[in-house]
């Protein structure tokens, strides 16, 4: 896409990946990405951000469309990760920049990425520093563990534009510039999944920044992937984060499992049906056909997260054990949970997945006696099954009801 | 008792309230969190808190 003027002599320079679904090799994206810089043209040109190295020609020809000869004075790296700083080197060798500002985290950091940074021109920026440009200044907010703790996010006051780097971004690739043309219910999905598997696991860290970022005067966030919230959008974005970052149990569940012969499938449907006896809303996943980040995203919206393995080999299926190493480093709270599964002869997979959920802080929901099957289902265990789910889900409904 | 900072995250450990989610009980002095204690933000280890 080409560069767009999205306030007067303010630039998006991007990138739309539209064929990604391999985000950074750890987290799935169902609809692309984009890498987002920013350009503005003031008495100092400042470049906020810049893109994936792969996108460097794509950079400096929209930015020999925009500065259209004047010179490229001011460089803002908000986040080190080689997304946004991967042109770094090569912008500063081309354009010799007067200044860069970056924050304290990033100082320390950078030169693990660009060896030449003790030669350049940095200026650190605690939060609060404020720059003048020209007409307009920007004022530098770090964002530590959101989710780098090299994060900032660069506010101009006079335009009232948060440049929020991976803040509010969403792995959303589009022809489109702002969210209000795409529907925030449209992208609502696409934030959630960003959030929960990038961001949550620094969610306290999260809920300290926010006040800070809801005390600006802000009609604009321009994150560093997807498409810029504006208008009435912009408190929409502060809200979800809000709640995404509370992690205020729901009447949801979600049962995450593997199977060999389908006897632990057939255990978590009829855990789902006494689910949903209860009134809550269950979801059955196959570790094996459904992505970890897919998983994550229910694990976040769900109070109830169950998870099903038969014994395999003395322990679980490696589809399962990767999907829980992914789920306990995201961090999810405040879920309660059980665990359930089938055997042929030793049956340790129960002590395996409780390991986990213990690990996990998941709060263990209490059972009479183990839900557990030898080889084939049979009906008094699938009726305990059933009874267990329906117990449980009216316990996770009496405790989302006492929050009201 | 001091609070102290982590370096990398700039979590912030309060002796006051301690950091019960890790078997760290409050009113425990800094000096007293076990030293394999780490940051529950960002898994620092306690060599990288400052006193705030």
């Amino acid at each position: 896409m080409k560069p767009t003027e999205i306030k007067k002599d303010i630039y998006w320079l991007g990138a739309v990946e539209w064929n990604l679904k391999d985000f950074h090799s750890y987290t799935h994206s169902d609809k692309g990405t984009s890498y987002n810089a920013y350009l503005i043209k003031d008495e100092k040109n400042v470049l906020i951000d810049s893109l994936e190295k792969e996108y460097k020609e794509k950079l400096f020809c929209g930015l020999a469309q925009t500065l259209k000869g004047e010179k490229l004075h001011y460089l803002v790296v908000n986040h080190i990760e080689p997304d946004h700083a991967g042109v770094l080197t090569e912008l500063v060798e081309k354009y010799q920049p007067e200044k860069i500002f970056c924050s304290p985290m990033a100082d320390k950091n950078l030169a693990s990425f660009c060896p030449k940074k003790d030669t350049w021109p940095i200026v650190v920026t605690p939060t609060g520093t404020n720059v003048s440009i020209g007409k307009r200044s920007l004022t530098f907010v770090e964002a530590r563990m959101l989710h780098w703790p090299d994060n900032m996010a660069t506010y101009c006051p006079e335009e009232k534009m948060l440049f929020s780097n991976d803040a509010f971004g969403q792995n959303y690739a589009s022809s489109k510039c702002y969210i209000d043309e795409v529907g925030r219910e449209v992208i609502e999905p696409s934030l959630a999944r960003y959030y929960g598997n990038i961001i949550l696991p620094y969610s306290a860290m999260v809920l300290k920044i926010l006040p800070a970022i809801a005390a600006l005067d802000i009609d604009m966030i321009c994150p560093a992937h997807g498409l810029i919230w504006r208008g009435e959008d912009c408190q929409y974005a502060l809200d979800k984060y809000q709640e995404y970052a509370e992690q205020k149990p729901t009447k949801k569940a979600v049962i995450v499992y593997s199977t060999i012969w389908h006897t632990t499938e057939k255990m978590a449907e009829a855990i789902a049906s006494g689910l949903h006896e209860a009134g809550v809303e269950a979801k059955i996943m196959d570790a094996k056909i459904y992505n970890p980040t897919e998983i994550m995203c229910e694990v976040m919206n769900s109070g109830g997260v169950i998870f099903g393995a038969p014994t395999h080999n003395n322990g679980i299926l490696p589809q399962m054990g990767g999907v829980l190493t992914y789920l306990k480093g995201l961090r999810p709270q405040n879920k309660l949970g059980f665990c359930f599964g089938s055997y042929g002869w030793s049956g340790e997979s129960i002590a395996v997945l409780e390991e986990w959920m213990q690990k996990m802080n998941i709060e263990s929901f209490p059972l009479e006696t183990p839900l557990k099957i030898q080889n084939s289902s049979n009906h008094e265990i699938l009726k305990k099954c059933l009874e267990t789910g329906k117990a449980f889900g009216e316990e996770l409904s009496k405790r989302v009801d006492s929050l009201k | 008792m001091e609070k102290y900072t982590c370096d990398i995250c700039g979590y912030e450990y309060d002796p006051k309230t301690g950091d019960t989610a890790n078997d760290v009980a409050a009113n425990t002095a800094f000096k007293d969190v076990p030293e394999s204690w780490v940051c529950p933000i960002c898994n620092a280890g306690k060599d990288s808190f400052s006193e705030a």
